[in-house]
């Protein structure tokens, strides 16, 4: 396994407003905004919905589903703190709930795929938790 | 010609030569003087100048950009502003020169834009969703998003490796016959380019823009004020814009961009084909950018560029529709937010017919982009001769 605990890497900049997002990442659990008019979900998290712009977003525990839509294994990092653990992979998450997030993707013993299904999978990294995803055990075969 | 009526005239381009690194160099500088040079090329002297137009400059002047420029530059423009759009800003500054001009509130625009290159260089802090929710998961950087761009445009559509380096190549072979060029000299192959370090797969190293200083500048004035210039007018006939997100993760489409509706708009109001373009002057900061451009403007299907490419003739100023041929940013060098305009100022000379080395035979038109962040902002321009 990677150790990404003792990496020295620059963490998020959490406002008020994204404040809960990260708490619930740093108890190991996935929140979302949803729309309580327009039911849109919506990340990254938003003081006003970006469907509807109603004043109505709430936060409520995601499945920690999603599929990968694309993904890059980094073998120069723009931050050089990320080094140690170069190459590393990155992908886009297509979340079950509808919106994309991007986020580290966590080595399988497989060849990553476009379209493989992932689940959240918080890790120990920098000093904090990130809201990382591996690729899931359950993964149906690709087609 | 075929356009209706040309909006204004592109009449004089400054180009510093690109610097792989500068020492105690200001951007003002750079900037007033490549400035010096689109106007000397114009035969316009700095006081008929009566609008400005500048981009962000990084690490150097964070607020009151134009008010700086009009200060260190002694004019007293009477319409100024700061065009933000990444690498389209300079495109994007040739319309909005013409629409002041049209609106009245002057008659001949600097657009200008560059940036030094000392080190070490700037790192500005930012507090934005990007840098929140990208950067902590280790993809900082514009590599990373493009990777993710051409991955998903690669598995979609079953193009190769070599497809999106025969690019790279082109330009490169373009760029032995630009002496400004920073690859003047260094041709590169197919296989060279795929023998080179992988930065973020599927992303090789010589697949990327290498940053540079330099600094560019184009005079826009009307009609009238043309006809007393120096040499060929060079219209703008048409300009499309279209902004759809910022970080990779918002993008409506892996695969296709805003660049789409742009060129489409662009075209139409030049009531011109893309195949009726003698040049196609195409934002490359990678590979997937050109490639993605392509299949936009309905050149090749999607997936097609590769064979579309081969069809072509290459990207050389011998091929059916030549592209980028003074290197693109790939051969040339990315000056900062300057590249885009790098693809206006070559357009410029070859439609007057006055590009060394390397002239279209015949060069009337040409359709120029500029795409911004990670294929977020969309300018195209139609760019057009005398008959």
């Amino acid at each position: 396994m990677t150790d990404y605990s003792t990496l020295e890497v620059p963490g998020p900049t959490i406002t008020d407003l994204t404040a809960p997002f990260w708490e619930a990442v740093s108890e190991g659990r996935l929140i979302i905004q949803r729309c309580g008019s327009c039911g849109e979900a919506v990340f990254y998290p938003r003081a006003l919905c970006p469907h509807c712009w109603a004043d109505a977003l709430k936060w409520e525990d995601a499945s920690g589903h999603g599929r990968l839509k694309s993904f890059s294994e980094i073998w120069k990092p723009g931050h050089p703190g990320w080094l140690p653990v170069a190459p590393y992979c990155v992908g886009l998450v297509d979340l079950a709930e509808g919106p994309t997030m991007l986020s580290h993707i966590i080595p399988a013993d497989r060849p990553v795929k476009i379209g493989a299904e992932l689940v959240f999978a918080p890790t120990h990294a920098g000093g904090r938790v990130l809201p990382f995803f591996k690729i899931s055990d359950q993964a149906r075969s690709s087609t | 010609m075929r356009h209706l009526s040309p909006r204004a005239v592109l009449t004089g381009i400054g180009e510093l030569k690109p610097q792989r690194r500068t020492q105690g160099v200001t951007t003002m500088e750079l900037l007033m003087r490549v400035s010096a040079e689109a106007m000397t090329d114009a035969a316009i002297a700095p006081d008929e100048v009566d609008g400005l137009l500048v981009a962000p400059q990084v690490g150097e002047t964070p607020q009151h950009v134009p008010a700086t420029v009009a200060e260190y530059f002694g004019m007293q423009p009477t319409m100024s502003n700061m065009v933000d759009l990444g690498g389209a800003s300079g495109p994007g500054m040739i319309w909005r020169a013409a629409a002041a001009i049209a609106a009245g509130q002057c008659e001949t625009v600097l657009c200008v834009i560059g940036n030094h290159r000392n080190d070490p260089a700037p790192r500005s802090p930012n507090r934005n969703p990007a840098r929140e929710f990208d950067t902590p998961f280790g993809a900082s950087g514009a590599n990373t998003s493009y990777a993710l761009l051409m991955q998903a445009h690669m598995d979609a559509y079953g193009c190769t490796a070599e497809d999106y380096a025969s690019i790279a190549a082109g330009s490169r072979a373009n760029a032995q016959l630009n002496e400004m060029a920073i690859f003047y000299g260094k041709p590169a192959s197919v296989e060279d380019i795929l023998a080179s370090p992988m930065v973020a797969s599927p992303l090789h190293l010589l697949e990327i823009v290498m940053p540079v200083a330099g600094a560019d500048a184009v005079v826009v004035t009307t009609a009238e004020r043309a006809k007393s210039a120096p040499h060929p007018p060079v219209y703008l006939l048409g300009a499309g814009e279209k902004i759809t997100h910022r970080a990779v993760s918002q993008a409506p489409s892996l695969t296709s961009g805003p660049l789409k509706p742009s060129m489409e708009r662009a075209l139409s109001q030049a009531g011109m084909a893309v195949t009726d373009m003698d040049f196609l002057s195409f934002y490359d900061c990678y590979t997937i950018m050109v490639a993605a451009t392509i299949e936009d403007a309905g050149l090749a299907k999607p997936g097609q560029f590769g064979a579309w490419l081969r069809d072509n003739g290459g990207m050389g100023p011998d091929a059916r529709q030549p592209i980028n041929t003074h290197g693109g940013q790939i051969g040339f060098g990315q000056p900062d937010l300057a590249g885009g305009m790098t693809h206006v100022v070559e357009a410029v000379r070859q439609i007057r017919g006055n590009a060394p080395n390397r002239q279209i035979k015949g060069c009337r038109t040409s359709l120029v982009t500029g795409n911004g962040a990670t294929m977020s902002e969309a300018v195209a321009l139609v760019l057009g001769g005398d008959a």
